[in-house]
């Protein structure tokens, strides 16, 4: 059994950047991410704006020296970036030395080739190699053959926009109940028209720069992005003198039960989640320092997620924002783009500007943080709500 | 650490499960490729209006659970826990084909809401209006058992008391036709009792669903004890009994120690090997059982194998049409499940009587 | 007009997979939404591409929906003034 869950890697690849400095360096100089989609074709082009990643599949397969005859999905190349990152920068080099596993969330999997090759796979023999691919584990066993890890626990969380921030639950259930030493959690996901088409007939895409927290938002940006964190026991860190980033100090999850797609007004579900984590944590609402919101910027998630984060804070509210105004809603990968960005703040005693935010919203008068601002922090609340009324707050912590 | 155990079942597969009080009574043989799952009356246990939306896989999900529920007598659970390892597949074909077919034009939202993963989850707690937990598992054979491990742990810690664990898979129409261009559908239709012989790649392909109500506290209605759940994601077919003796001496028990053995054979020639090896291996002298003869291969199949193996402890008798061989044992109280898909992704659940 | 009423009651019986439902079920004025039918946000985003797709009108607030599917009789007074086929 172990005490504490403790982070000593990271990696991130997102429309801001394609590692973690390259983040940090994006979100403490206000550079988003948005732009009109390029790798997808698509007619919602002029209409929608998205968090891409610039780089084609094919400068991936150059990148990560992929054989001609890969049936990699993006989803699953983002993710090995990503978990390559992390692995490297836990600074192991002998993955077998401890029992060491992966719980990845992805929500669009292979879609992108399926969507693709749909049709062509009855006729054309050469993209049949991607049937195989199209199923959401798939990406999380790619991970697994880079890095190799076998003969272990290697699963996949798929619970829409929450999937991430549940992989890492998993993974600290893991650690703590002594079933891992180590393990890979994240999260991956590809912009696909599948997705693109599906939020717009939920009509909560946004034509413009998404507004999180804002009277006037118009819906979300979609982004795609990998991020993979490092989690071990207190006997690795010891045993290796490891460098912690931070630990996972708490967790919650909870449906909100309510509606297939909407949450509930008053954010049941959401505050049922932070109520947990904090639970878990030990941790009274007065003792978080700052709160990485979901903030999607749908007329729905900000109101919904807002009342949430006042009934839990009330007068005691720390700083909040969002960052999705940098990497658009990146789905299942949110919750750990969001976990590295939350360490990062930890780390540098950081919190990240809400962009683009100008008017309080009419129903209460909570207002995100806009501009960077230092402060000592100790704790960070990150927030990941999803389809399905599925509810997540994960909470990192500078001390056990 | 508490003990775990299963207290309730419910099963919607090929055969007729849904009814607790029979036993495999009752077998439909199948002459095909592709087999699909008898339906019980949906109308009964959804509302209309709430059924209008759902498809097949959503249907049995929902359905299964409130079996699973009444039968443990409980209301309410602490967590809702699903496996799915190919999702919703009919909505997804019916989005992505729409997406295609009319070049991204009047798509409606309501089968893009369907397709994901955690639809049956949601679904579940909607109709519960339970506002716990819930978590849905998408790799592949281990579906399922990712789900158990979850349940389990949160069990054990006394984080949950009572938790509704399930796998449930659809058939897709156009997902069926692809798979049969990579040849994991079997080539020619085969009936039941040719599947084990039938000497070609490819397996039959099905759909269904198993939930489990399982609960640190033992009801009437109990079933059997969870003793352990274990998951590789790679395992080379030489090392197999290696791991399977490995995990059960981590439980204190040896191969011989175990009554009964439950395979998940499927008849694919190229695959079913890692299975023939321990029944003339370490698993000789052991009763063996399959099912997949009967239900067919799907993600998540293998929470049948552990829905027969709680049947078998509890009913302390084993139906003719599963025996793979005939052992003797007077009473049987340690089972094994071992199941793997295309060589990957293998698990093993212990249960006890 | 009530050619038209009637062809949107099949409609929305169809598009809504409203299964125990019959078009003499439905009266001109009964309410669509909340008690009447008992149609939610969904069912208005699928009647908002069926007014787009069958009668070329367009809508981009999903908020203005809500007026317009108050009844049958609302929805085919609006669809008459404003569709484009």
């Amino acid at each position: 059994m172990s005490k504490g869950v403790a982070i000593t890697g990271m990696g991130i690849i997102s429309a801001i950047g394609n590692n973690v400095a390259e983040n940090y360096d994006a979100l403490i100089n206000k550079k988003k991410g948005i732009t009109r989609v390029d790798n997808i074709e698509t007619i919602q082009r002029e209409e929608i704006m998205v968090g891409e990643v610039k780089f084609t599949n094919d400068q991936f397969i150059a990148q990560l020296n992929l054989p001609p005859e890969n049936n990699y999905s993006r989803t699953a190349m983002l993710g090995v970036i990503a978990a390559k990152e992390a692995i490297a920068d836990a600074g192991i080099t002998d993955i077998k030395k401890y029992k060491t596993g992966i719980v990845s969330g992805t929500s669009v999997g292979g879609m992108d080739m399926t969507e693709k090759y749909y049709y062509e796979y009855l006729t054309d023999k050469e993209t049949q190699k991607y049937i195989e691919s199209h199923h959401a584990g798939d990406s999380t066993q790619k991970i697994a053959a880079q890095l190799g890890i076998e003969e272990s626990l290697v699963t996949t969380i798929s619970t829409a926009c929450s999937s991430a921030a549940n992989a890492i639950m998993l993974g600290a259930r893991l650690i703590k109940s002594g079933k891992l030493d180590r393990v890979l959690v994240g999260g991956a996901d590809c912009l696909s028209k599948f997705t693109i088409n599906g939020f717009k007939t939920l009509m909560i895409l946004s034509d413009t720069y998404n507004t999180p927290f804002d009277e006037n938002r118009k819906g979300l940006n979609l982004g795609e992005a990998a991020a993979f964190l490092v989690l071990e026991s207190d006997a690795v860190v010891k045993a290796e003198n490891k460098r912690v980033l931070a630990y996972v100090k708490g967790y919650g999850n909870a449906n909100d039960a309510f509606h297939q797609t909407a949450s509930s007004d008053n954010g049941d579900g959401a505050t049922l989640a932070m109520e947990k984590a904090l639970k878990v944590a030990g941790l009274k609402p007065s003792e978080i320092d700052y709160i990485n919101a979901h903030g999607t910027a749908t007329g729905n998630n900000d109101l919904s997620e807002g009342r949430a984060i006042l009934r839990i804070f009330g007068e005691e509210m720390p700083e909040f924002s969002s960052t999705k105004a940098y990497t658009g809603h990146t789905l299942a990968a949110a919750g750990a783009i969001e976990a590295v960005y939350s360490v990062l703040a930890l780390q540098n005693n950081i919190i990240f500007p809400n962009l683009n935010f100008k008017t309080p919203m009419k129903e209460f008068s909570m207002i995100p943080q806009t501009e960077l601002k230092k402060k000592e922090l100790n704790t960070v609340l990150s927030n990941s709500l999803g389809f399905g009324g599925n509810c997540s707050a994960v909470l990192f912590s500078k001390e056990v | 650490m508490k003990k775990v155990y299963i207290n309730s079942i419910a099963s919607i597969s090929p055969q007729k499960t849904f009814d607790n009080t029979i036993f495999l009574n009752e077998i439909i043989d199948y002459n095909d490729t592709v087999i699909f799952a008898q339906d019980p009356d949906y109308k009964q246990y959804i509302p209309p209006a709430a059924a209008r939306r759902m498809a097949k896989g959503i249907k049995m999900g929902v359905v299964a659970s409130k079996i699973a529920m009444d039968e443990a007598g409980i209301e309410t659970v602490d967590a809702i826990i699903t496996g799915t390892g190919m999702g919703c597949m009919i909505d997804s074909e019916k989005f992505v084909s729409a997406i295609i077919d009319n070049s991204e034009q009047y798509l409606t939202p309501t089968s893009f809401i369907q397709s994901t993963h955690n639809t049956v989850a949601g679904q579940i707690a909607l109709g519960m209006e339970c506002k716990a937990y819930n978590f849905t598992y998408v790799h592949s054979a281990i579906s399922f058992e990712s789900a158990l491990l979850d349940a389990k742990m949160q069990l054990e810690n006394e984080e949950a008391q009572h938790i509704l664990v399930g796998g449930v898979e659809e058939l897709g129409e156009h997902t069926t036709k692809v798979h049969r261009l990579i040849n994991h559908i079997k080539p020619e239709a085969v009936t039941i009792s040719e599947v084990l012989d039938s000497k070609t790649e490819g397996a039959v392909f099905s759909e269904g669903t198993n939930f489990f109500v399982v609960s640190n506290e033992k009801t009437n209605s109990c079933y059997a004890e969870l003793v352990a759940v274990e998951t590789f994601n790679t395992l080379q077919k030489e090392k197999v009994s290696e791991a399977i003796e490995t995990f059960l001496k981590e439980n204190n028990l040896k191969a011989a120690d175990i009554d009964v053995v439950v395979f998940g054979n499927n008849g694919d020639v190229d695959f079913d090997g890692f299975y023939n090896q321990l029944s003339e291996g370490i698993f000789s002298k052991t009763q063996q059982v399959f099912y997949k003869h009967l239900v067919g291969e799907n993600n998540t199949v293998s929470a049948f194998g552990v829905w027969l193996a709680s049947k078998i402890l509890k009913a302390q008798s084993i139906p003719e049409i599963v025996k793979i061989n005939n052992v003797n044992s007077s009473k049987i109280k340690t089972v094994l499940c071992y199941n793997q898909y295309r060589g990957q992704n293998h698990s093993l659940v212990l249960l006890k009587k | 007009m009530s050619e038209l009423k009637e062809e949107l009651k099949a409609k929305i019986i169809e598009q809504l997979n409203l299964e125990d439902i019959v078009v003499a079920d439905i009266a001109d004025d009964d309410a669509l939404f909340g008690d009447g039918l008992g149609l939610d946000s969904i069912d208005a985003l699928e009647l908002i591409v069926m007014l787009d797709k069958d009668y070329g009108i367009r809508l981009s607030d999903p908020k203005e929906g809500r007026k317009i599917f108050e009844s049958v009789q609302v929805m085919a007074d609006y669809i008459q003034e404003h569709r484009t086929k």
